[in-house]
């Protein structure tokens, strides 16, 4: 039987300089970080002002006039709602706490949206006047760098690898058409038609592999990194690396709860060979056919569009749903997973309130008729950026969204609580509330221990290498029976 | 079957059969409607798109990450 699909999502935002011809990316996003992280401590300083029992030492308020000292080390902190934010190559990165559902895996990742844009309003205050940084969820510069959002997904190490690779491949070629986040222009040497051609994806141009444990040069559609972060008998953690980010929260729904039921199928052996004859070329043909129609040879000699291999995947998943695994959370990621099928083989452009893609070629699409442009207008160009700036008030998603033009899942009161609370049926709960309790005590955190210094000789290291334990069922009365850190350490021991 | 689909986009797009100018109305107001609609949405965007297109997209390079 399948194991809980315990999901997580990370995001290296876009990120660059406004006003200043000064710019190193790296600093740049270790301010940022370090900046939000001192705002936490401003807020919880207060918090504790008002909790006369709780012990403050060791917090100070942070001078927001001045830049935070750049240390030797960047930027690199888990958050109170148990989530990583740091800096990854020349990014800001959010990693979201591991979540149970496609549901609060939204809710998460939204909130991870809001704590970039906090972070900028924070570091804004200490830059120069005329001067600020803007941060995209987006993975292209549209010059030919790429940048990731991944995807995580507890698996059982049981489940062959090689199974994996089968089922999934047809799967990650096919859902680019509700995944995608997007793109005008082309950014594969071999394309010729180059710049004046709108695609699906932001990603599927620097795709070359089928397999491989690359992330930065090669990208493979299955990525083979064996890193579980958890107990290494029993799982995989599945590092997805073939995604786009998402804005629209249907098409982040969408994108984890089929990966994560397609996942649940191959474990249960429950799926057909759908086996492709070229997967990268139909990668990269699919991405590039706003039409949807477009098909792919399979190695058993059909010819199917992505549309309707992604049909073959549902139909088995509504069975597997019915006979093996019937929950409300799976029943409503194959409705859902449904109605988006049909609309797709209906008119793929009437999801604009659902798709990023169709939501940003609406847009572009508007333009180019009320002003004439034509496909190589800078300021298409600049749609296609700003769709992805994470303020609410210059973000053309955010505008969107403000306007009611696209579905919403979750709510805003969801995701700001998110902001700093962790989801509280993984480990992330226990990972967020030791850090938000007992900040000064902990060494070091990682996504399966913490590390606490007590104040003893030794340090006192805590694994969590079942990701579905710590939940706040397991640990909220351990956590208030503890006066301290020790006496913490000591329940969990005994 | 991608012949079929292309042919049924066909129809749907250009009406016709016997209520085609039925048909054609209902379009006309419709579309009228929707580029009301999109020319709203357009203006709200208008008034917040960063200045200067050409300069500000040409800036926007980043280094390669995963």
């Amino acid at each position: 039987m399948a194991i809980p699909k315990v999901v997580g999502t990370e995001t290296e935002y876009g990120i660059v300089a406004v006003g200043s011809t000064e710019f190193n990316p790296v600093l740049s996003s270790s301010q940022l970080i370090a900046t939000y992280a001192g705002s936490l401590r401003r807020i919880r300083w207060d918090y504790e002002q008002e909790s006369p029992m709780r012990d403050a030492r060791g917090f100070e308020p942070v001078q927001m006039r001045e830049p935070p000292e750049e240390e030797l080390g960047l930027a690199n902190v888990i958050l109170p709602n148990g989530a990583r934010y740091y800096v990854d190559h020349a990014h800001p990165e959010y990693s979201t706490p591991e979540c149970s559902t496609p549901r609060d895996l939204v809710v998460h990742d939204k909130a991870g949206e809001r704590i970039l844009e906090r972070s900028l309003q924070e570091l804004r205050r200490a830059l120069p006047e005329g001067n600020r940084i803007a941060v995209y969820k987006n993975n292209s510069d549209g010059k030919g760098n790429s940048y990731g959002t991944h995807e995580n997904y507890l698996v059982d190490r049981a489940t062959p690898f090689a199974a994996i690779v089968r089922d999934l491949t047809p799967f990650f070629v096919s859902r680019q058409v509700f995944t995608g986040a997007g793109k005008l222009g082309a950014e594969a040497p071999w394309d010729e038609r180059g710049s004046h051609r709108y695609q699906l994806t932001q990603r599927a141009d620097f795709f070359e592999a089928e397999v491989g444990l690359e992330t930065t040069l090669k990208r493979p559609i299955v990525n083979t990194r064996d890193e579980p972060h958890a107990d290494p008998e029993k799982y995989r953690r599945l590092h997805v690396i073939v995604g786009d980010a998402n804005l629209c929260e249907v098409a982040t729904f969408l994108k984890v709860g089929t990966t994560a039921l397609v996942l649940k199928m191959i474990e249960d052996d429950y799926l057909p060979d759908l086996s492709l004859v070229n997967p990268v070329a139909a990668l990269h043909e699919i991405s590039r056919d706003v039409s949807c129609i477009r098909q792919v040879p399979l190695t058993d000699g059909r010819r199917l569009s992505a549309v309707q291999l992604q049909w073959e995947y549902l139909e088995r998943a509504k069975k597997y749903v019915e006979q093996e695994d019937p929950s409300a959370e799976n029943e409503e990621v194959v409705e859902r997973w449904e109605s988006v099928l049909a609309a797709l083989e209906d008119e793929p452009l009437s999801l604009h309130r659902e798709l990023d893609w169709v939501a940003k070629y609406r847009l572009l699409e508007g333009y180019r008729a009320r002003d004439g442009l034509d496909w190589s207008d800078p300021k298409l160009r600049l749609v296609d950026l700003q769709y992805h700036d994470v303020r609410r008030d210059r973000g053309l998603y955010h505008r969107l969204e403000a306007s009611g033009e696209v579905e919403r899942l979750v709510t805003d009161d969801q995701i700001d609580r998110a902001v700093m609370e962790p989801p509280e049926d993984t480990r992330a709960y226990f990972r967020g509330r030791c850090i938000e309790r007992y900040p000064d005590a902990i060494a070091a955190a990682s996504w399966d221990s913490i590390i606490f210094d007590t104040g003893q000789a030794a340090l006192q290291r805590v694994p969590m290498r079942e990701p579905l334990r710590g939940t706040r069922t397991h640990v909220e009365s351990l956590l208030e029976q503890a006066a301290d850190p020790a006496a913490l350490v000591e329940l969990l021991r005994s | 079957m991608p012949q079929e689909q292309e042919k049924k986009k066909a129809t749907r797009r250009s009406g016709g059969g016997a209520d085609e100018d039925a048909g054609e109305v209902k379009v006309s107001a419709k579309g009228e409607k929707l580029k009301e609609e999109m020319d709203e949405i357009l203006d709200e965007i208008d008034s917040v798109l960063e200045e200067n297109a050409e300069e500000f997209v040409k800036s926007y390079v980043q280094k390669g990450g995963q």
